[in-house]
């Protein structure tokens, strides 16, 4: 293909529709104040761990809701938990259970599920 | 020949049941849990368990919190009486009816008086019995008398079973003339027994008005505890009454159960002396089969917890035997429900340490004790008060273990060698994470190094990595130790000579947690140091200043002295209502994930209230976590750390 200084480039959207929601739901359930959440993005601004790695709150928020799981177990790992965003949120968003949560949710994934992941 | 005579009555079965089960449930339990110490433990027991100079402070300690409870009197004049009357008052009538029923069967052995044994033969409750002598007659004991008898020479040998102190007035209706003390000893028992109705009678009036004790809310107990006491509770009237019935048919009471005696009418009680001995048994032996299932299995547990402590044990990050030990000794007194914030501020009264220990206890596992032990703010009020001196924020955190999801965290990405480190510099200051919001007091910290001419590396001065504390707080062991070993490695390959901190999160986590060579100092200790050693001038301004106790310096660590020293030097300082151990937390200590904010802020306007409750300018406090809480709840009063009151006011 000729180089036109451009490429197109493959769809991100995700098919909403595909997804479930479930542990979305139960996160909510679990840790309510995340509704108030605007992804203003001041927890990945002020994160301890961001600032050696593109670890981001915002981006892991955007993919539990998407039910993007696959690198989110890995990722949360990464956080200390210090807590620093939980004081700079503007929105009052409880974020270190939220975190917590989050990992207790994702472990609770059955294995074969898990496994299936990890082949695809 | 000899003649054998020793008391017995039906009515002591329960009370031997009781006890045989007591001792062997409770043998069985210490050794099952002793089976279960960690090799630390072992091998503190091991190498101290016979030094002197351990084993005869952990007695010391032993008879003055088992019996004299010290400790809850200094927190609680009125409840220290309630359990000083039942430990030490029960104790010395069990003491001294040993020892006074030994004096009455040495006395009867001595006066072998024929005619009483054969008066014996007759009364109830004693069986006397002839025996052949097989032994030599010289090398009998030497106390005992002769008697000339009609069958010839004889001895009695009055047999004293240990239960016989326990029912003493039953068995022993006329002391022999040689026992003079006998009534001295009656009325030494009573006074006892009255002891201990002044404790029964305050753990009734507990019930109805806990108030009076200084407790806004008393334990809520289970069926099985409150069955427990309730046996407890009828022990001591129900031997009242037998000893005052015997005392009424036979005159040997003492000043009281004789009083109480005359009451009666001989004819009419004749007939229950030997049932109301008996339902005394019984409560004894209801009473001594609950206590191993129950709060008061306290009673022996607490003692071998000091024991074990006074050697130098410590509560370990998994659940070891001490652990067991620690669960046990809780009394559920309630004095923790008292201080704690989530009850005074929010009414949570379900969350307490008390009840923690009961729920671990009874392997209430699952959500239940989940919720308990996660809705916590860690602010150690709890640890401080407890009269027992449980290690609960341990005990928390072990519960808080987060198990199979707490593996090795995914921390490769924190650089090795961070940053060029000053081999010049003598200290290390790390900042903490926290300290990166409040940037007021890290400034100033740098300001005050300069000022004192000290070299130091700033050494999460661009990205901060965590103390690992937090993590550690909710139960993620092995990740926290990830974060530890890092921050371990590069301290000590930094060469400095000692770390200097600002936040009493990483503090506490640097000086109890890490194995660092170096010491560890809060930088107000530091300051307080560099201004003694009048290595840093400062002067002093007008502002009256209030202080806040950061619950990880505090109660944590114990560090009350030296930021008040500071803040003296620099200030004026004023006492507030709630200071030192008993100070609020601000409400946003780490150790919490359920509380949502605006809980968190409630608390907060509770802390803050009792710092501005006095005229004053400034509130000071220790921690930027605590700085930011109340920063962001007022713009009447500044807010600083101790560090930037001396920053402002250092003369260069």
């Amino acid at each position: 293909m000729p180089d036109f200084g451009f490429s197109i480039k493959k769809s991100r959207g995700e098919d909403l529709d595909q997804v479930s929601l479930d542990k979305y739901r139960q996160l909510l359930e679990r840790e309510p104040s995340f509704k108030r959440c605007f992804q203003c993005g001041t927890c990945s601004a002020t994160c301890s761990a961001r600032q050696f790695t593109d670890f981001s709150i915002r981006h892991i928020h955007t993919a539990f809701r998407r039910g993007d799981y696959e690198t989110l177990e890995d990722e949360l790992k990464k956080c200390m938990l210090c807590g620093k965003c939980t004081l700079a949120c503007p929105r009052g968003v409880n974020l270190r259970p939220l975190i917590i949560s989050m990992r207790q949710l994702l472990d609770e994934t059955p294995v074969e599920v898990k496994r299936r992941r990890r082949q695809r | 020949m000899k003649i054998q005579a020793f008391p017995y009555n039906d009515f002591v079965i329960p009370f031997l049941i009781g006890t045989v089960l007591l001792f062997g449930i409770i043998i069985f339990k210490y050794i099952k849990w002793i089976r279960r110490f960690d090799d630390a433990q072992r091998a503190v027991i091991r190498s101290n368990w016979y030094l002197p100079w351990k084993v005869f402070p952990a007695i010391w300690e032993m008879l003055r919190e088992g019996l004299l409870h010290v400790r809850i009197l200094r927190k609680n004049l009125v409840l220290g009486i309630m359990h000083q009357a039942f430990a030490l008052g029960w104790f010395l009538l069990i003491m001294v009816g040993a020892i006074e029923s030994r004096d009455a069967f040495i006395s009867l052995n001595h006066e072998q008086d024929i005619e009483y044994v054969r008066q014996l033969e007759n009364q109830t409750g004693w069986s006397v019995k002839d025996k052949e002598q097989k032994k030599d007659p010289e090398q009998l004991n030497q106390r005992r008398y002769r008697v000339e008898t009609e069958s010839g020479p004889a001895r009695i040998h009055y047999r004293r079973p240990f239960y016989v102190g326990i029912f003493y007035r039953y068995f022993v209706h006329e002391a022999p003339a040689t026992f003079r003390l006998h009534r001295r000893y009656a009325d030494t028992m009573d006074a006892l027994l009255l002891y201990v109705f002044l404790g029964l009678t305050l753990a009734v009036v507990k019930i109805f008005y806990s108030r009076m004790m200084g407790m806004r809310r008393t334990t809520k107990h289970t069926i099985v505890d409150r069955f427990a006491k309730f046996s407890l509770w009828m022990i001591f009237p129900l031997r009242l009454l037998a000893e005052s019935v015997t005392a009424c048919l036979y005159g040997n009471g003492g000043f009281f159960t004789q009083a109480v005696g005359n009451l009666f009418d001989p004819m009419i009680v004749r007939g229950l002396e030997t049932s109301l001995w008996m339902f005394y048994s019984l409560m004894l032996g209801v009473f001594f089969v609950t206590m191993p299932f129950t709060r008061y299995m306290h009673i022996f547990t607490e003692l071998l917890l000091i024991y074990f402590r006074k050697l130098g044990m410590k509560e370990s990050p998994k659940k070891t035997g001490y652990t067991y030990f620690e669960l046990n000794a809780c009394s559920r007194c309630g004095v923790c429900i008292q201080g704690c914030p989530m009850d005074k501020v929010l009414g949570n009264h379900e969350v307490q340490s008390v009840y923690l220990i009961r729920s671990i206890r009874n392997q209430d596992f699952g959500r239940r004790l989940k919720n308990i032990a996660e809705n916590c703010l860690m602010c150690d009020r709890c640890t401080v008060d407890c009269p027992v001196g449980i290690d609960l924020s341990a005990l928390r955190r072990q519960t808080r273990d987060k198990g199979p999801i707490d593996t090795i965290g995914n921390y490769s990405y924190i650089p090795d060698d961070k940053q060029p480190f000053n081999a010049m510099s003598r200290v290390v200051y790390f900042g903490g994470c926290m300290s990166h919001l409040t940037p007021g007091i890290t400034q100033s910290m740098e300001r005050i190094f300069q000022a004192a001419g000290q070299r130091y590396w700033y050494m999460d001065k661009d990205a901060s990595i965590c103390c690992g504390r937090p993590l550690r707080q909710q139960g993620f062991t092995n990740q926290s130790d990830e974060l530890r070993r890092k921050n371990t490695e590069m301290i000590e390959k930094s060469g400095a000579s000692m770390l200097v901190t600002s936040c009493p999160i990483c503090y506490q986590s640097f000086k109890k947690e890490y194995d660092l060579k170096i010491p560890v100092m809060h930088h107000t200790e530091y300051i307080d140091m560099l201004i003694k050693d009048g290595r840093l001038k400062v002067r002093h301004d007008d502002r009256h200043v209030s202080y806040h106790d950061p619950c990880e310096l505090g109660r944590g660590c114990g560090i009350y002295d030296e930021p008040r020293s500071v803040l003296s030097a620099v200030t004026n300082l004023q006492k507030t209502r709630y200071q030192r151990e008993k100070s609020v937390c601000c409400g946003f200590n780490l150790g919490n994930t359920k509380l949502s904010v605006e809980e968190q802020t409630r608390i907060r306007n509770v802390s803050l209230e009792n710092l501005t409750s006095k005229p004053v300018d400034a509130i000071a406090t220790a921690c930027p976590m605590c700085k930011k809480a109340f920063q962001r709840a007022t713009t009447q009063y500044t807010v600083r750390d101790i560090a930037e009151f001396v920053a402002e006011n250092i003369i260069d």
